[in-house]
């Protein structure tokens, strides 16, 4: 009999359903994958000759071109941190109402949330060179553009992180405004905000962090900063000078994260 | 006694005053936009003929055209990047993981392996898919070396630091055995990172593929080359038609990525 019960009792990690699921996705991704390089076009010569190009390009760009960094590479430095830093001011202006109202508890009405975060979600799936491409032919090219387009690319982002942060927020302290009659402003002023504000911080640092590296690109599409010298090298195959914009970035956004995550670690 | 309380004024400490270094930080951060507005050559009449230029796009816009048989293959394409990127990155980022994880290998190994990640992750996708394309020519190629890249920096410094956040007891226990380190890092390690791996490479793919309709505006091939195209044609039908594509591929991309974490919590 105990034979029979501990037989019985065999212990198994997951459900039916949760095999059947997890076997699903496995599936599904071995099917993708399959699909994907059956289907593929690539010509098989550009594959075999690659590594080949890889390095001549590598030995075309050494030495690297140092006297150009101050004529060119430093403004344009700078000009990517003002189109980062003004692109984070104005995405987290636009985002973060976007993100209230995409919250359940701060905004209770079904059809808010809905086309709250469909806001949310086509801002973020329309990449910062497509905004780019839009703002350059509104406001013609530079920094402007720029910063417009990383603006409106972060909303999605800044918005789903805030709108969380909201969501998570303890109800005890918004109830008892409610008691007291605030309306729904000073609740979000007083009750939501105070709650949310770490949430604030740390969404405006990471996505400022993001943003310097989105901002290196813009340039490709004539919206200023780093990547517009980067595109000028590379459209004259300056191939030293290329490399020392790139090691540029790197540095910048080696020293922007270490100042980031310092941050964090003595703020939040 | 109702004489005696309206005639004394009472004055209440206002809690949500900001205090002066605040007050400081608030004006610096308005002395910067205004000077920052100023370099990013902010007028007001520049504003006023963009929006007119905006108004205009979007009524070009309307009705969006789907019609034309471009989309589908250029939305394949950019699916078989993301796929294919998404897989070669996060097999490459295993090992560089491991290696990267300061409590499996000595200092001198794992921090040659962070800068890697850190190379890999400090370039924007688009900027590698460039110089790819210089390397590879044009087409998928590129955009899948681009995005291998992202994919071995995201995952790369994401597993390292899960593999870091381990339990060490059953490193030990496995080590005790007298496993070898194969053997303990396919009986201690990854039981313990597994869910959170397949996690972050569903996100990844996810990211992937929002990426791949991009990189090919720098002739990476997918759907943003065909975009790119339309745009430079003002072709805003076309344009508008792609973009609403893009986002319901985003959209369901987004959906399964949350599905797939469900499943692995």
């Amino acid at each position: 009999m105990t034979t029979a019960k501990s037989e019985m009792q065999r212990w198994i990690r997951f459900t039916p359903a949760q095999r059947m699921a997890r076997f699903a996705v496995f599936f599904v991704m071995a099917a993708a994958i399959a699909w994907a390089l059956k289907t593929i076009e690539i010509i098989p010569e550009f594959l075999y000759d690659a590594p080949e190009q890889v390095v001549d390009m590598g030995t075309r760009m050494w030495p690297i071109d140092w006297a150009h960094f101050a004529p060119v590479v430093w403004p344009a430095l700078i000009e990517t941190l003002h189109i980062a830093a003004m692109a984070t001011i104005l995405g987290l202006i636009m985002g973060i109402p976007v993100g209230f109202l995409a919250a359940r508890n701060a905004t209770p009405f079904v059809w808010v949330n809905l086309i709250a975060k469909f806001i949310l979600v086509a801002t973020r799936s329309i990449s910062t060179l497509i905004w780019a491409l839009f703002f350059v032919a509104m406001f013609g090219p530079g920094p402007l553009a720029g910063a417009l387009a990383i603006a409106f690319h972060s909303i999605g982002f800044i918005g789903k992180m805030f709108s969380e942060g909201v969501e998570e927020a303890n109800k005890g302290s918004i109830e008892a405004l409610q008691a007291a009659g605030a309306t729904r402003m000073q609740q979000i002023l007083m009750g939501y905000w105070p709650q949310v504000k770490p949430t604030f911080w740390s969404v405006a640092l990471f996505r400022w962090d993001i943003n310097v590296r989105e901002s290196a690109v813009l340039g490709l599409v004539g919206a200023g900063g780093i990547g517009m010298a980067l595109n000028a090298a590379i459209d004259l195959i300056q191939w030293q000078r290329v490399a020392l914009i790139l090691f540029t970035i790197f540095i910048v956004v080696i020293i922007i994260e270490a100042v980031v995550t310092q941050i964090r670690k003595r703020v939040i | 006694m109702t004489s005696a309380t309206s005639s004394t004024t009472v004055t209440r400490a206002d809690f949500f005053a900001p205090t002066i270094g605040k007050r400081l930080a608030y004006v610096g951060v308005l002395a910067y936009v205004v000077y920052a507005a100023a370099t990013l050559g902010l007028s007001l009449e520049r504003v006023q003929a963009g929006l007119g230029h905006g108004a205009r796009f979007l009524a070009g816009f309307f009705p969006p055209n789907f019609t034309e048989t471009d989309i589908i293959p250029g939305l394949l394409e950019s699916l078989q990047i993301a796929f294919l990127s998404s897989l070669i990155g996060t097999a490459l980022a295993i090992p560089v993981a491991v290696l990267a994880a300061r409590n499996m290998m000595p200092a001198a190994v794992s921090s040659a392996a962070r800068l890697l990640i850190a190379f890999c992750r400090s370039f924007h996708p688009v900027i590698i898919a460039i110089i790819a394309v210089k390397a590879v020519g044009f087409g998928a190629l590129a955009g899948i070396i681009a995005l291998t890249f992202a994919s071995i920096g995201f995952v790369g410094k994401l597993l390292a630091e899960a593999i870091e956040e381990i339990s060490k007891k059953q490193i030990e226990a496995v080590r005790a055995t007298g496993a070898s380190f194969m053997s303990v890092i396919a009986f201690g390690v990854v039981p313990q990172v597994m869910n959170r791996f397949i996690g972050f490479v569903a996100y990844e793919t996810d990211s992937n593929l929002r990426n791949s309709t991009m990189v090919g505006v720098v002739g990476a091939g997918g759907i943003g080359g065909t975009l790119f195209s339309a745009f430079q044609r003002f072709d805003y039908a076309f344009v508008a038609g792609i973009i609403i594509c893009i986002i319901g591929l985003v959209m369901i991309g987004e959906v399964l990525q949350l599905y797939v974490k469900r499943v692995f919590r």
